[in-house]
């Protein structure tokens, strides 16, 4: 098996990298293309610290093969700040306290989202189920729940989008 | 002062990082990239227990993409260390990388160093260790029992002795056998904790950049700082200003980061490669291979009254260590200092002993020492409200610590809340105290 050029758009950008055999969408996306709130708690699928959108599916990027995601559009947490304004989603986080260390924050954001972008009104059940492939040893699921209600509620409000 | 003139107590105060974490923008310390970086694995013990008649690193030397092989012959400074030495625990008893023996299984025995982390893994998994499998214990009791095999010259029967020459972190206050003869019930139990994997989310790791000057540049993950630089400079023989400890944002602690395990080997690789190396648990090094929290064995011993007031409590507890010292003997001296628990209780003795057993080395997780007391004691406690027929929550009350008791520890209280506490949390689950317990407070034991 050889190297290999993949080309995918990246939160919003067109990017083309050259990929070793068997790389991750995880390894593209830290330590190439040094998008860093893509995190690596595991590496073998079991915390949801990785997660990001392909397509707007919700996936966990260590264990996406780089080359599957030749054409696609991948969005990761960076990705929700095109214009550097923190959006409702990363509002409620703050303002109900859902992180101590970090570490999860990226992929349960990104998990939110995902809930949120195809389900604008979740009830709790609903959230802890969009949830429940994300790990948190810190903060407590509790707050991190309250803040995807919250986020849901904000949108409803306003009729915008998560993000 | 009224509770307006408080400028944060009783006000919500905004998490500094909480943004840039909703960002994704905090920097942990696997978030700088060098090019070039090496990475690093480590090949461990397959044995708990385990002379080492030969260590082949010729196949992991020959393996694609393995830059560099280190084992203890490589070391420049120590072979065995602990984290204390500086302030006068010892012996030093851990390896750095084990040569003659292995006491646990998981022990780093030769570290490789690759160009990805997949070569460096590859490569660690051909060093060939041939062993001569020596009987193991696993039991602290047994450890102590006399027939177990000593785990090193340091310790012949596998339990610590503290320099001053004591065998346990100890408390003598008042006479127990007396207080056992005097009471109208002796109540006795044995308690046992588990140990437990502080499973951060972000496993133990650093970055060592060699720069200018012999100078090595470390990115780590350490609860300890300035602990850990100290520690790498004294194990690798260096001055301390050789070493650039940055820390930042640590992905979850909870005490798993403190041991010192990743940074010396780490420097020494860069030191040698002349190349940036990265050494990151992987998960599964992390719950098998990283210290967790120590098991305790207790054997807690009451004399008790008619009347709920505790006489006398007798502990003899027992730190599971594993392999090797770390931070056991302070570990020991906080769950001593946690006894006989928030009581007042005339007669108390305790001998809280460090024992050591062919399991992973054991160190701090969130109360250092205390959880296993407190676990033991309050199951304790329970145990005789029943034996008496007492309510729990009475019975708690009874002996709480007041102000102005002497404690086990000769220390006058100072500060005691447990009364009040206890009243509110009843208050709370609705529970029901008769009114003289409901008037107790901390400042006044002529109430009970
Ligand atoms: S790093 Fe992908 S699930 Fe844990
Ligand atoms: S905030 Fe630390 S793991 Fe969730």
């Amino acid at each position: 098996m050889e190297d290999k050029l993949i080309r995918l758009t990246v939160n919003g950008r067109d990017e083309a990298v050259i990929i070793q055999p068997l790389a991750t969408l995880q390894d593209v996306l830290r330590d190439t293309l040094e998008l860093t709130a893509v995190k690596s708690g595991c590496g073998q699928g079991g915390c949801g610290s990785c997660s990001v959108l392909v397509d707007g599916e919700l996936r966990l990027s260590c264990l996406t093969l780089a080359e599957r995601a030749e054409g696609a559009e991948v969005t990761t947490l960076e990705g929700l700040n095109a214009t550097n304004a923190i959006v409702p989603l990363q509002q409620a986080f703050v303002e109900n306290y859902a992180a101590q260390c970090g570490y999860c924050t990226a992929g349960m954001v990104m998990a939110a989202k995902a809930l949120l972008d195809r389900n604008p009104a979740p009830s709790r059940d609903e959230i802890v189920e969009g949830l429940s492939g994300n790990l948190c040893r810190c903060t407590g699921f509790a707050p991190i729940v309250r803040a995807v209600q919250q986020a849901a509620q904000a949108l409803s409000d306003t009729g915008e989008e998560a993000s | 002062m009224s509770m307006k003139e408080l400028g944060v107590v009783g006000r919500n105060v905004g998490q500094r990082d909480l943004e840039s974490h909703a960002r994704g923008q905090t920097t942990y310390y696997e978030d700088v990239h060098y090019p070039r970086m090496l990475h690093l694995k480590m090949h461990r013990s397959a044995e708990p227990h385990a002379n080492i008649v030969r260590v082949d690193t010729s196949a992991a030397e020959a393996s694609p993409g393995v830059v560099c092989v280190l084992t203890h012959e490589d070391l420049p400074g120590k072979k065995v260390w602990n984290g204390l030495a500086a302030v006068g625990v010892g012996p030093e008893d851990e390896p750095i990388l084990a040569f003659d023996k292995v006491r646990w299984r998981g022990e780093p025995i030769v570290a490789v160093i690759g160009e990805s982390a997949e070569a460096a893994r590859a490569g660690a998994a051909k060093v060939e260790v041939e062993y001569d499998p020596l009987p193991g214990v696993f039991d602290v009791e047994e450890a102590m029992s006399g027939e177990a095999p000593a785990l090193t010259a340091h310790w012949p029967n596998n339990h610590y002795i503290y320099p001053d020459d004591h065998a346990a972190a100890q408390i003598r206050f008042g006479d127990v056998e007396q207080g056992f003869a005097e009471a109208d019930h002796i109540v006795e139990d044995k308690y046992q904790t588990s140990p437990i994997e502080q499973a951060p989310m972000e496993t133990n790791g650093c970055i060592a950049k060699p720069g200018g000057d012999g100078r090595i540049t470390v990115h780590t993950n350490t609860q300890a700082v300035h602990f850990a630089r100290d520690n790498t400079a004294a194990i690798l023989g260096l001055a301390p200003g050789k070493l650039r400890f940055l820390g930042g944002t640590v992905g979850g602690g909870f005490g798993g980061k403190v041991d010192v395990a990743v940074e010396p080997i780490s420097v020494l690789a860069a030191m040698r490669t002349g190349r940036p190396v990265k050494f990151k648990y992987t998960r599964e090094e992390e719950m098998q291979v990283s210290s967790t929290r120590s098991a305790w064995r207790l054997f807690i011993k009451d004399g008790v009254m008619n009347d709920g007031r505790i006489v006398a409590r007798k502990i003899t507890s027992y730190q599971d260590s594993g392999a090797y010292l770390r931070f056991s003997s302070y570990g020991s001296m906080k769950h001593a200092g946690h006894m006989p628990g928030p009581y007042t209780i005339p007669n108390v003795w305790v001998d809280a002993r460090v024992v050591f057993t062919n399991r992973p080395p054991s160190s701090a997780m969130r109360g250092f020492g205390v959880m296993a007391a407190s676990f033991a004691i309050e199951l304790q406690m329970d145990k005789v409200a029943k034996t008496i027929g007492m309510d729990p929550w009475q019975l708690r009350l009874l002996n709480a610590y007041r102000n102005g008791d002497m404690r086990a520890h000769r220390k006058v209280n100072e500060d005691a809340a447990m009364v009040e506490t206890i009243q509110a949390a009843a208050r709370l689950a609705g529970h029901d105290l008769p009114a003289d317990y409901q008037a107790m407070t901390s400042w006044d034991r002529k109430a009970s």
